[in-house]
C-alpha cells in the first residue's frame, strides 16, 4: 500500500465469502455434458421454450423441463457492450465486447465473449461460433468455451429474434 | 434420463474494496502502524478511542487535540469464541472485548488471548500486543493480553 513514512490514507477492507456451490442436477446434466463438448438445453413441458444453461424449471410456466434437447454451437448476437474502461479484475486488452448469444433453437440468451473481430464490426444479427479450448483442458464448466467469433453467415433481421433479447 | 451425481464446488466473492479513512483514523493508523495508540479530545474534554470525528454524544466535531492511551486497559465487556473460523483474529479460543484504553472514556473493540475462558472478567487489566510487522490498520494490534501474563 502506502509508503512506510506517508500517514496512512487508505486501507484494504476486502470482503470475501466462500460458498461450497451445487448448481444443482439440471445444471449437472448441462456442465457433464460440456464437458464432452456438447450443448445440451431442456425444453418446457407446457411452452416449449428451450433453456439453455437449464435450471430445471420453467420461469413462465413453473413446469419442469424435462425434455433434453442437444443445441448447435453456432447463434445470433442479440445485443452486446463493449467494454473500455480498466478495472483491477479485467485481464483482457481493451478494448473489448461482450454479448447476449442466442443459440440456434433456444429461446433464451446467454452472455459470452465476442472476439476476432474489431469491436466497431459487432452488431446485432451477427451470426457466431464458440470458440473452444483444447480437448486436453475440457473441464464440466462454461469457461470451455472461450469465446465467440464470427461465422460467414448472413445476419439475422431482428424481428427473428426481438422475443429473445 | 438417468441423474448424474449433482455437482459441487467452490466458489468465493470477493470484492477488494479500499477505503480511504479521514484525517482522523488516518491519524490514528498512522500511529497504530509506528506502536502508538491515540485518542482524540471531544470538545467537552472526553477522549475518544478509536478517535471519531464526531463526538457521538452532541454531533459536534471533535478537536484536533491528540492524547497518547494505553497500551494497558480494562475489559468492559467480552463474549468468548470457543471454535474461531479463517477470518478471526486468533486461531485458537479468545475473547472478543471492548477494551477501555488508560487514558482514555470510550471503548474500542479487539481481540483479547487470554487461554482459557475462565480468566476472562469484566474489569480484567489487559495490555495491547503489537504485531511485529505493522502497516497501518487495526490488525497492527495482534490482540491484548492479560496484564498480568
Amino acid at each position: 500500500m502506502a509508503d512506510a513514512n506517508e500517514p496512512v490514507s487508505v486501507v484494504g477492507i476486502p470482503s470475501r465469502v466462500e460458498y461450497t456451490y451445487s448448481p444443482g442436477r439440471a445444471t449437472t446434466r448441462f456442465l457433464r455434458a460440456i464437458e464432452q463438448k456438447r450443448l445440451m438445453g431442456q425444453r418446457c413441458t407446457g411452452c416449449g421454450k428451450v433453456y439453455i444453461p437449464p435450471r430445471g424449471a420453467c420461469p413462465r410456466c413453473g413446469l419442469p423441463t424435462d425434455e433434453e434437447v442437444e443445441l448447435t454451437d453456432k447463434g445470433t448476437v442479440v445485443s452486446f457492450t463493449v467494454v473500455r474502461v480498466p478495472s483491477e479484475n479485467i485481464q483482457l486488452e481493451l478494448p473489448y465486447a461482450a454479448g447476449s448469444i442466442l443459440l440456434d433453437g433456444a429461446d433464451i440468451p446467454f452472455q459470452a465473449l465476442l472476439r476476432d473481430v474489431e469491436v466497431a464490426d459487432v452488431r446485432p444479427g451477427m451470426r457466431v461460433q464458440a470458440v473452444w479450448v483444447d480437448d486436453a483442458e475440457l473441464q464440466p464448466s462454461f469457461t470451455n468455451i472461450k469465446w465467440f467469433h464470427p461465422i460467414d453467415e448472413p445476419d439475422v433481421p431482428f424481428e427473428k429474434f426481438q422475443e429473445h433479447l | 434420463m438417468s441423474e448424474p451425481e449433482p455437482l459441487s464446488g467452490p466458489h468465493v466473492l470477493e470484492y477488494t474494496y479500499k477505503r480511504s479513512v479521514g484525517p482522523v483514523l488516518g491519524r490514528f493508523f498512522t500511529g497504530l502502524r509506528d506502536g502508538r495508540i491515540e485518542g482524540v479530545k471531544t470538545a467537552g474534554g472526553r477522549v475518544l478511542c478509536p478517535p471519531m470525528e464526531h463526538d457521538p454524544a452532541t454531533g459536534e466535531a471533535t478537536t484536533d487535540q491528540w492524547v497518547e492511551v494505553g497500551p494497558g486497559g480494562e475489559v468492559k465487556t467480552w463474549t468468548w469464541i470457543a471454535q474461531p473460523r479463517k477470518q478471526h483474529p486468533l486461531q485458537k479460543p479468545f475473547a472478543f472485548a471492548l477494551v477501555q484504553l488508560d487514558g482514555a472514556d470510550s471503548a474500542l473493540l479487539h481481540a483479547v488471548d487470554a487461554g482459557d475462558e475462565g480468566r476472562m472478567s469484566s474489569g480484567m487489566r489487559v495490555k495491547a500486543r503489537f504485531a511485529e510487522e505493522r502497516s497501518g490498520r487495526i490488525e497492527d494490534i495482534a490482540c491484548f493480553e492479560p496484564e498480568d501474563a
